[in-house]
């Protein structure tokens, strides 16, 4: 089935088999491997993007499903080579080890930034309950997203990824 | 992973998409996915083909007046942002918000929940508290159904094969009420090992006029604690009353055991739950 996906500002149409998951597209076809398939049930959040401004698992939703949708990865998330706020916070605070967890995290991360500039920690560790990190045991993580909320409320204009910002226009940082 | 092949289509209307069940007898609905994909995944359901409703705008879609109306494919996200119904009625944030986790909740629908009727999902037994009417269209128009008809068994209801459901409507709750769920959630799934939702209204003297209480993750469906409801009404809704009625909800109910819960725990879980969510229906109905 052809599907018309834009993916970190670029529009592209492809032919896909409707059983193809959103994650092999990202990776297989676009060669986007920054989204990880880590549990591939539904469980770890490792895959997790952003489809149309909300942050999905996309191990488990179909490609076809995007069809016309926005579709933003790991890699859309810095702009013009500049660091996202969410990036810099895990550089910064050692948000991670081993980095298998990271490209979903910082999508599940940017969303919650995204929901509520400032967040307590507590609203940072439930909001992160679909993302599991064998690795730091969270503390890092939590740290890392606050400091992304203190950089972001610091300096809010001109940090929307620029996939974003080219998309449907749903988010803001 | 990756499921068996299937057709697919993404129909614009209602009636497009009943006709395609129609046409295709091993058709299923993809409403929000988390449910279907996850079991088309490990092959354990194999459609050949998958109807997806997530293009029909209709069916998403929140309107609240006398009565809180659902559109089938409005995501939990989308309840959960609704400060008008999640101020009414508090069950739905105490019930979604625990379900699966932020991910799950922003592609979940409540349409889906009730239609795949999970023994262990956490709505089956929210809405039978809250007595919802759902709304179901097929071949032979549209039709409304009591959800104490809609659940049959386990993953089973009252829709046909070629029916969709469209839309749920929730009686808001008149005068002194208060409605309140509480789960024992899987500590690996987060599923209910054993949820309940309780309703409590009360007359101008304090008594409970009404009350119901519906029960998840206990049988093979989520099922009414019809004993304790009896046990409650007309009663004050003291601590010790609600402990008492609490004691009955486990009577008369299906009650499965498996590896992690035996079935005599399961029933304890229940009073137990029972009884705090009482508690809290009763603090909220002031
Ligand atoms: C990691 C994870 C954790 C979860 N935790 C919980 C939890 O704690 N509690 C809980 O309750 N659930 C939980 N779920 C399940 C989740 O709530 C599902 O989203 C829900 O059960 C199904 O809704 P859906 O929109 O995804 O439906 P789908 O998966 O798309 O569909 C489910 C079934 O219903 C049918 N269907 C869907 N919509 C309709 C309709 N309008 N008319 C007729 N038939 C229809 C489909 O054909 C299919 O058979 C979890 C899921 C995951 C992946
Ligand atoms: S790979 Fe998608 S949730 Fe784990
Ligand atoms: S850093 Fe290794 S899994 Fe999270």
């Amino acid at each position: 089935m052809e599907i018309t996906v834009t993916v970190n500002g670029k529009t592209s149409t492809h032919n896909v088999p409707p059983r193809m998951l959103l994650v092999h597209y990202l990776r297989e076809v676009l060669g986007l491997t920054g989204t990880h398939v880590g549990c591939d049930t539904s469980q770890c959040g490792a895959c997790v993007v952003l489809k149309d401004g909300i942050s999905v698992k996309s191990c488990t939703v179909l490609a076809v499903q995007c069809d016309g949708a926005n579709i933003v990865t790991v890699e859309g998330l810095a702009v013009n080579g500049n660091l996202h706020p969410v990036q810099e916070g895990f550089w910064e605070e050692h948000g991670l080890q081993c980095g298998f967890c990271t490209p979903g995290v910082m999508m599940a991360a940017y969303q919650i930034l995204q929901d509520n500039p400032n967040p307590s920690e507590e609203e940072i560790r439930a909001g992160l309950e679909g993302s599991l990190c064998r690795c730091t045991g969270y503390h890092n993580i939590v740290r890392a997203v606050k400091y992304a909320a203190e950089k972001m409320k610091a300096a809010p204009a001109g940090q929307t990824p620029t996939a974003v910002a080219a998309g449907s226009g749903e988010a803001v940082p | 992973m990756f499921p068996a092949e299937f057709d697919y289509t993404a129909p614009a209307t209602i009636d497009e998409a009943i006709r395609l069940l129609q046409q295709r007898d091993d058709a299923k609905i993809l409403a929000g996915g988390h449910s279907l994909l996850p079991a088309m995944k490990l092959r354990l359901m194999t459609p050949a083909m998958l109807v997806d409703i997530g293009k029909i705008p209709e069916l998403r879609g929140i309107e609240i007046d006398g009565s809180l109306r659902l559109g089938a494919m409005t995501t939990y996200r989308m309840v959960l942002d609704s400060q008008a119904a999640c101020s009414r009625l508090p069950i739905l944030v105490d019930s979604i918000s625990k379900i699966g986790d932020k991910q799950v909740r922003n592609m979940g629908t409540v349409g889906g929940s009730l239609a795949h009727a999970d023994p262990a999902a956490d709505l089956t037994a929210v809405m039978l508290a809250l007595d919802a009417r759902l709304t179901a269209r097929g071949p032979n128009g549209e039709r409304t159904i009591a959800i104490d008809d809609f659940f049959v068994d386990m993953l089973m209801t009252a829709l046909d094969p070629a029916e969709l459901l469209t839309r749920i409507e929730i009686p808001l709750p008149q005068g002194r009420a208060g409605t309140a769920y509480a789960k024992f959630a899987h500590p690996a799934s987060g599923y209910a090992v054993v949820g309940v939702a309780a309703l409590l209204s009360l007359a101008t003297d304090g008594t409970v006029q009404d009350c119901r209480i519906g029960v998840t993750g206990a049988g093979p469906k989520a099922q009414r604690a019809r004993a304790a409801e009896d046990a409650l009404r007309g009663q004050q809704p003291t601590a010790d009353r609600l402990a008492d009625a609490a004691q009955q909800a486990a009577d008369g109910l299906d009650i499965l055991g498996d590896i992690f819960a035996s079935a005599d725990y399961r029933a304890n879980l229940v009073r137990v739950y029972t009884r705090r969510a009482l508690e809290q229906a009763a603090a909220r109905a002031g």
